[in-house]
């Protein structure tokens, strides 16, 4: 399993190098081997006699935190989509993406996100999970903005980010807590801990992060939003993760933890309840749609939506037909989108206003759509699998043996009527979807090149997802001990066995639903046009989608306030902020950690000489703020620096005194050299608040100086390590001025760096002087 | 005397930041060598005042005044010098393009 996250990315660092070569083969038939090969080590673990089993690996062993893997009948089911779609969908794009494109770019994102879902799937460390969801966020939102010069693939990837990213990070906070509950960073423990969990107090924090996560993830009402737009991503991509793989990681983490959440009463409430709105929202939303992409979006939210309704439900029969709709909607979703795709590839336009009457220039495209479009619908043939899982389904929103009180008896009640409600819709958009592209009249005015069927390379991965829907359709008992079973148990926690039936006798609810469906949803097929304008009133104008454009522009309008009204562009300001900033910490410290006492009798003598040195300092430093002569400024400087240097001789420091001495004649020469270009000081016309401010800053910096200086020096902490040097300078480095000894033997590499600063400022200096580039100089 | 050192380093603080936060360069030098002033002032104090001989090695004498801060000053003198000559010559390029060396209207950049 290890090899199975990791392969993808290993294979990722080297596809820079294969895709140099994507002129002579293209880059996708060495990506092909990985989810391929990924798939036929997973299918050997299927079998009746599959059990779970772990696998750990250290990690951050100090943290608790271990690289769990696990893999049971739910993580096989989606490491089989994730490698079995994932294969198709290469081989797909082999033909899609033509090699002119950046090709390198898509195979590295396509197999990071493989990773990513592959480590979602195996991980049992809450920790590991959270760090591969919120990869799979990042290559979603690579790949939505695969072609970046779109601006509609741009805004569909930043949504797509934002609104996912948001959910990952409220999903982190619910794995958090549930860490902290349960002080074990492991699912499985998790899980066996569950009385725990729900008797903290946490717990309603807990789901309702956990529910913020896989909402935002699968696209359920109302942060369906962005799907759509995802829809931007190149179709191998909308096929695979907008479909088939990533969508569902919000399905993965309910049913992974529904053991633990389906504890509270709120669970069937919510899931349940958002999963058939979802459901219904989207499905009717579909036959709105005009983009082919459009529509085949919304019907995967209404999908998405009813998976989620079927967990919510709890059920055995729900929790079965859930797996087993997740396995059939990655079928006939995935044909279906390479479907679009091609009508995409070979007209030109998505736009179904455009299309129409394509049967006879694309006929096996066609039949492929035909299969795929009525096994979503759910019609009633023997050889669809997608009408067994929504009798299934039918069987479980019925919800027999199932007591609530409340309001969610209520939500009980109008369950199966809101089921069949948006499978009329469902009905209705896959009708439109395929008889709008397929038949009806050729619009040959509308289409810029004439279209004709697909190649043989693109047609292979849809030919083989509607063989499956057919094989699954005429066998729907095929997987279901070996395989179904486990997934099912592993949600449920107890074994599940259910036989799928095509038939089920006169007197079956579920048939009379179906039929019910179907007559409904005909005739709406039929009379589409004449209804379609209660689109108007429902839902209008009104759209999710400018609660996020409003959240988004405002956020940011906001932000570009904030940061203006600081960010002034003058550097006076930042200095200011700067002082202020330091002031704060300064004596906020001095404050907290000393008493403010000052006990020192340990203080030199006050000499005459000395005092008199510093009352010339103190004179001349503050004269340089009130003169408005330049060379008088310079002056005066000079009279403080020579003022340190007396300092120095004062206080046993000759090497000071010397190097000061040099150091500020050279500057004083410098002043006086460089003055003469520049302007000469103004008198400042200052307002009298900006002279206050300054004064007070200066002032309280000055003092918070002293303090320091004052502080320190009362305290004793340890031991200087002075006398190290003095003991040592003669027998170590050889020298009797111990501050020489220092600098060039004991600190040597610190002065060696010095000279360094000193060269580069040197030729900053000289370049600065030299250089004559610029446009303006004369 | 070591208070009295502090206050006199707190003094070159205070004003070479006043005259930091002017708008003119040359002022904006003489504030930044005037606070290195300060801060080597500083360093010399906390290493104690006038306890013993210079730090000269000589036969006989037991008392020396402390070498490490007189070590990190000495770096520090000619760091600061490095400082004050490359911001001279900074402002003097800076007022010979821009014909001005005010901070205020040196402001923004060239895509504004």
């Amino acid at each position: 399993m290890l090899t199975a996250i990791f392969l993808p990315l290993i294979l990722a660092c080297f596809i820079p190098l294969i895709s140099k070569w994507k002129y002579s083969i293209h880059t996708g038939w060495f990506v092909l081997i990985i989810p391929f090969s990924i798939f036929v080590y997973l299918i050997q673990q299927v079998g009746t006699r599959f059990s779970p089993f772990e696998k750990t690996y250290p990690w951050i062993p100090s943290m608790d935190i271990h690289f769990d893997l696990y893999l049971d009948g739910l993580s096989l089911l989606f490491g089989l989509l994730i490698s079995g779609i994932g294969t198709l969908v290469v081989l797909y794009s082999i033909y899609y993406l033509h090699k002119s494109e950046q090709l390198g770019h898509f195979y590295l994102y396509l197999l990071m996100f493989m990773s990513a879902m592959f480590g979602v799937v195996f991980s049992d460390n809450v920790y590991v999970l959270y760090t591969f969801w919120e990869l799979t966020s990042l290559s979603s939102f690579l790949l939505i903005g695969y072609w970046n010069h779109r601006k509609g693939s741009r805004y569909g990837a930043l949504k797509s980010m934002l609104i996912t990213v948001f959910g990952g990070l409220s999903m982190l906070g619910g794995l958090l807590l549930l860490t902290i509950v349960t002080d074990t960073t492991s699912i499985q423990e998790m899980i066996s801990q569950k009385e725990t969990i729900m008797n903290s107090p946490q717990f309603g924090w807990i789901i309702a992060f956990l529910f913020l996560g896989a909402f935002t993830k699968s696209a359920q009402f109302p942060f369906h939003i962005w799907l759509p737009d995802a829809m931007e991503a190149p179709t191998p991509v909308s096929a695979y993760l907008h479909s088939a793989t990533m969508v569902k990681a919000g399905i993965f983490l309910i049913a992974r933890f529904s053991p633990i959440l389906s504890q509270s009463d709120w669970f069937f409430i919510i899931v349940s309840g958002f999963g058939i709105l979802t459901l219904c929202w989207g499905s009717f939303m579909a036959v709105r749609q005009t983009d082919l992409k459009g529509i085949l979006a919304y019907s995967t939210i209404s999908q998405l939506g009813m998976i989620m309704a079927m967990l919510g439900f709890g059920t055995k029969i729900a929790v079965f037909a859930a797996v087993f709709h997740i396995l059939n909607h990655a079928t006939f979703k995935g044909s279906l989108f390479m479907v679009a795709g091609i009508v995409d590839h070979e007209t030109g336009t998505r736009d179904i206003r455009k299309l129409g009457g394509l049967m006879t220039f694309m006929p096996i495209t066609a039949t492929l759509a035909f299969f795929g479009t009525f096994s979503m619908a759910g019609f009633p043939l023997p050889f669809l699998n997608g009408f067994y899982s929504k009798e299934l389904f039918f069987d479980a929103a019925l919800l027999h043996h199932f007591s609530v009180d409340g309001f969610a008896q209520l939500l009980k009640v109008i369950i199966p009527y809101l089921a069949v409600f948006g499978s009329i819709f469902t009905f209705v958009y896959s009708m439109y979807l395929v008889f709008g592209t397929f038949r009806g009249e050729y619009k040959e005015k509308e289409l810029k090149t004439k279209p004709h069927e697909a190649p043989i390379g693109m047609l292979i991965s849809p030919i083989v997802l509607v063989l499956g829907v057919i094989i699954i359709g005429l066998f729907p008992n095929l997987f279901n001990e070996s395989f179904l079973a486990h997934a099912a148990q592993s949600i449920k926690g107890v074994e599940i066995h259910k036989k799928i039936k095509f038939w089920h006798g006169f007197n079956s609810i579920p048939l009379y639903m179906s039929l019910a469906v179907v007559a409904i949803g005909s005739i709406l097929a039929y009379t589409r046009k004449r209804w379609s304008s209660v689109y108007n009133v429902i839902p209008g104008t009104l759209s999710f989608n400018r609660v996020y454009d409003w959240l988004v522009d405002k956020t940011t309008a906001y932000s570009e306030v904030v940061t203006e009204s600081y960010m002034s562009g003058s550097l006076k300001h930042y200095v200011r902020y700067i002082l202020i900033a330091i002031l704060v910490v300064t004596f906020g410290t001095l404050w907290l950690t000393t008493d403010l006492t000052i006990s020192n009798p340990d203080l030199a003598s006050i000499g005459i000489p000395d005092m008199l040195v510093v009352s010339m300092m103190v004179i001349a430093s503050v004269a340089t703020i009130f003169t408005n002569n330049r060379i008088a400024a310079i002056l005066i400087l000079g009279v403080v620096g020579y003022g340190l240097a007396i300092l120095f001789v004062i206080y046993r420091a000759p090497d000071l005194a010397l190097t000061q001495l040099i150091i500020e004649t050279v500057t004083v020469a410098l002043f006086l050299l460089v003055f003469m270009h520049l302007p000469k000081l103004e008198k400042r016309n200052e307002s009298k608040g900006t002279v206050f401010f300054n004064a007070t800053v200066s002032i309280l910096f000055g003092a918070m100086m002293t303090f320091v200086a004052i502080f320190s020096y009362s305290s004793k902490w340890f031991e200087p390590i002075s006398d190290y040097f003095l003991e040592t300078a003669v027998s170590l480095g050889g020298g009797h001025n111990v501050v020489n000894v220092i600098l060039v033997d004991m600190r040597g590499l610190d002065t060696l760096f010095e000279i360094a600063v000193l060269g580069i400022a040197a030729l900053g200096i000289y370049g600065m002087i030299k250089l004559r580039r610029d446009k303006g100089e004369k | 005397m070591e208070i009295v050192t502090s206050i006199l380093s707190g003094i070159l603080f205070a004003t070479g930041i006043y005259n930091l936060l002017q708008k003119q360069l040359l002022r904006i030098i003489i504030g930044t060598a005037l606070m290195s002033h300060g801060a080597h002032l500083f360093i010399l104090t906390m290493g104690k005042l006038k306890r013993g001989k210079p730090p000269i090695i000589v036969e006989g004498v037991e008392n020396y005044v402390d070498p490490l801060p007189q070590a990190l000053i000495l770096t520090s003198i000619v760091i600061s010098f490095g400082v004050t000559s490359f911001l001279l010559v900074l402002a003097y390029r800076a007022s010979r393009l821009n014909g001005t060396d005010n901070m205020e209207e040196l402001r923004g950049n060239e895509n504004e």
